[in-house]
């Protein structure tokens, strides 16, 4: 299940790691896949709703792009994309999703993403750190006096990177070979 | 700048993605107030800087006028100050002119009241002896004036002029130890000698230990001096004190009381009488006379008189209503009888009339005769009025007379009272 060379996880600098390249209907068409399912499926199993698949889709093509721009870009669109069919005003998912895709790449730049626990572990905390930002954002500009769920977020989370994981598998075969 | 763009280039993005989503963001979010936030995030952004700017500016501002301008201020302030002190000298010549133009009328009042001849003059200076009280006038020889005559003010005497030039004079005050002064008392006339002391306050000697002066009383002019006439105010007592022979009064002099710049020269002097009281300058307010008094107080006859004139005027009437005229007579004619009661006479008209009570006849009242006029006193008003219930009627004749038909309008009440 590894793609990495040699099990070496850090990588020694920018251009020694390929950014992976993907078609355009697949830059297109998974984001919407996984709006889709994060709108719809939940209707029919409620605890699909845990399941935080834009943010997932998100953190796996900043951290195989390798680009910070194309990273925060995706990030913003998806979460401009996700407040738009949510309650929140637009701007909420997006800043904190632009954050994640600009920090996942930054990541990817320095780390062998091709790791499997690294993606276990990437995706475990781009979760918490995307569910932590957004609740003091909802805090700091819309002043909603939420209480912030530490270990139901460390659970959730637990349970995002596994899904995550396995998503990261399925769209690795999305990517073109160099 | 490009290559900072080029290096900063992702963290360059990041920042603008998010600041444009945090204006999305702001644009549809409100606060508690219903603010939309971008509109609080600008404000709160703006007014700082803006404050800040203002301050600066105020302070730029103040700096240049506070400073900058400070010599234009010192100037202006120096040019003010000149001006205050330029207004503060009109206005003391201005208050200066209004003293002397009040001063200028009364003199011109007294002058005009006074039955003595007056020439205004001006002090014009003072005398060099440190213990000598002279002033110098503008008057001289060539305006009539001569050694010997009084000088005084309205509100009393001053000093007497001791020399004559051309063109001043020198004037003795009555403070200086060699004026003197004949004087009397206003309310006891007594009389007494006015001497300077060289202070303020002149004494008055020869008066007699056993006369009454007591502070409070005024001195007047007694005209035995031959130079003040009589009637002059001269001053008030401030003390007495009993010595013997004569006792010792200090009179505070009035006619310096308001200074000493204008004064007037006596050229002829009259002698006026000592008033009976202070002639003060207030006017006294005497009340109208109440309404009884004052229709009791119209005379129907003259009620002055002496007791020979009402003896007189008896004989009168007693005589005409005998026919007899006194004066006209050949000697040894039978003379009037005198022992008749004399008949009614309007001698208590006035008061009958003033009384409400109906007259009562004649014969149980005083016979009381007619008073000749006083001086200066009006005619005595008609008393045959038919309306007056004490009108006089014709005398009763004569013993053996025929007696003559009343009038059928004179009520009972008046009948003559030898009815």
């Amino acid at each position: 299940m590894s793609y990495s060379d040699g099990g070496r996880i850090l990588l020694s600098g920018q251009h020694e790691g390929q950014a992976s390249r993907f078609r355009g209907w697949v830059l297109l068409a998974v984001p919407l896949l996984a709006i889709l399912f994060q709108v719809y499926v939940p209707l029919f199993f409620r605890f699909m709703s845990y399941l935080e698949m834009p943010l997932l889709v998100v953190v796996y093509f900043a951290l195989l792009r390798r680009s910070q721009i194309s990273g925060l870009l995706i990030g913003a669109l998806v979460g401009l994309a996700q407040d738009s069919l949510s309650k929140n005003p637009l701007g909420m998912f997006g800043i904190v999703k632009t954050l994640v895709g600009y920090f996942a790449a930054s990541v990817g730049v320095r780390l062998d993403v091709d790791n499997g626990l690294l993606r276990l572990f990437l995706a475990y905390f781009f979760f918490v750190f995307h569910q932590f930002f957004h609740w003091v954002m909802a805090r700091a500009l819309l002043g909603q006096q939420l209480t912030f769920e530490l270990q139901q977020t460390l659970i959730l989370g637990l349970l995002n990177a596994a899904v995550g994981v396995a998503l990261f598998h399925f769209l690795d075969k999305l990517r073109e070979s160099a | 700048m490009e290559s900072f763009l080029n290096r900063y280039r992702n963290i360059t993005v990041l920042l603008l993605v998010i600041f444009a989503q945090l204006v999305l963001l702001a644009v549809q979010v409100r606060n508690d107030q219903d603010v939309r936030m971008i509109r609080v995030w600008t404000v709160t952004a703006v007014t700082p800087m803006a404050r800040v700017i203002e301050w600066m500016r105020g302070s730029s501002i103040g700096f240049v006028r506070d400073y900058i301008m400070l010599r234009d201020t010192h100037d202006e302030n120096r040019r003010l100050q000149s001006e205050v002190d330029q207004l503060k000298l009109e206005n003391n010549f201005l208050k200066n002119e209004l003293n002397t133009a009040e001063r200028g009328k009364a003199l011109a009042v007294f002058q005009e009241h006074t039955p003595s001849k007056a020439l205004a003059a001006n002090v014009i200076g003072t005398g060099a002896g440190t213990n000598s009280k002279v002033v110098f006038v503008d008057r001289g020889s060539t305006a009539g004036v001569e050694r010997g005559m009084a000088v005084v003010t309205p509100d009393g005497i001053v000093g007497t002029i001791i020399e004559s030039y051309p063109t001043a004079s020198e004037v003795l005050l009555i403070t200086d130890p060699d004026f003197a002064a004949g004087v009397v008392t206003q309310k006891t006339q007594v009389r007494g000698t006015l001497k300077g002391q060289g202070t303020p306050l002149c004494k008055v000697d020869y008066v007699p230990f056993e006369e009454k002066v007591s502070v409070g009383d005024w001195f007047y002019t007694s005209g035995d001096d031959r130079v003040f006439p009589r009637g002059f105010p001269v001053g008030q007592v401030k003390a007495v004190r009993s010595a013997q022979p004569f006792k010792e009064i200090l009179v505070e002099p009035s006619g310096m009381h308001r200074g000493l710049e204008d004064v007037l020269i006596l050229i002829e002097t009259v002698h006026q009488t000592v008033p009976n009281e202070q002639t003060a300058s207030q006017p006294i307010y005497i009340a109208p006379a109440p309404p009884d008094a004052a229709a009791a107080a119209q005379p129907t006859q003259p009620v002055t008189g002496t007791e020979a004139d009402r003896m007189r005027a008896q004989y009168k009437a007693i005589g005409d209503a005998q026919g007899h005229k006194f004066g006209e007579g050949a000697p040894g004619s039978k003379p009037p009888d005198f022992n008749l009661k004399p008949p009614a006479i309007t001698g208590n008209q006035g008061a009958v009339a003033a009384s409400p009570e109906p007259a009562k006849p004649l014969a149980q009242s005083p016979t009381v005769p007619p008073r000749p006029p006083a001086v200066g006193t009006r005619p005595p008003a008609p008393v045959s009025k038919p309306s007056d219930p004490a009108v006089a009627k014709p005398l009763a004749p004569a013993p053996g007379a025929t007696p003559q038909p009343e009038p059928p309008d004179v009520p009972v009440s008046e009948r003559p009272h030898n009815e």
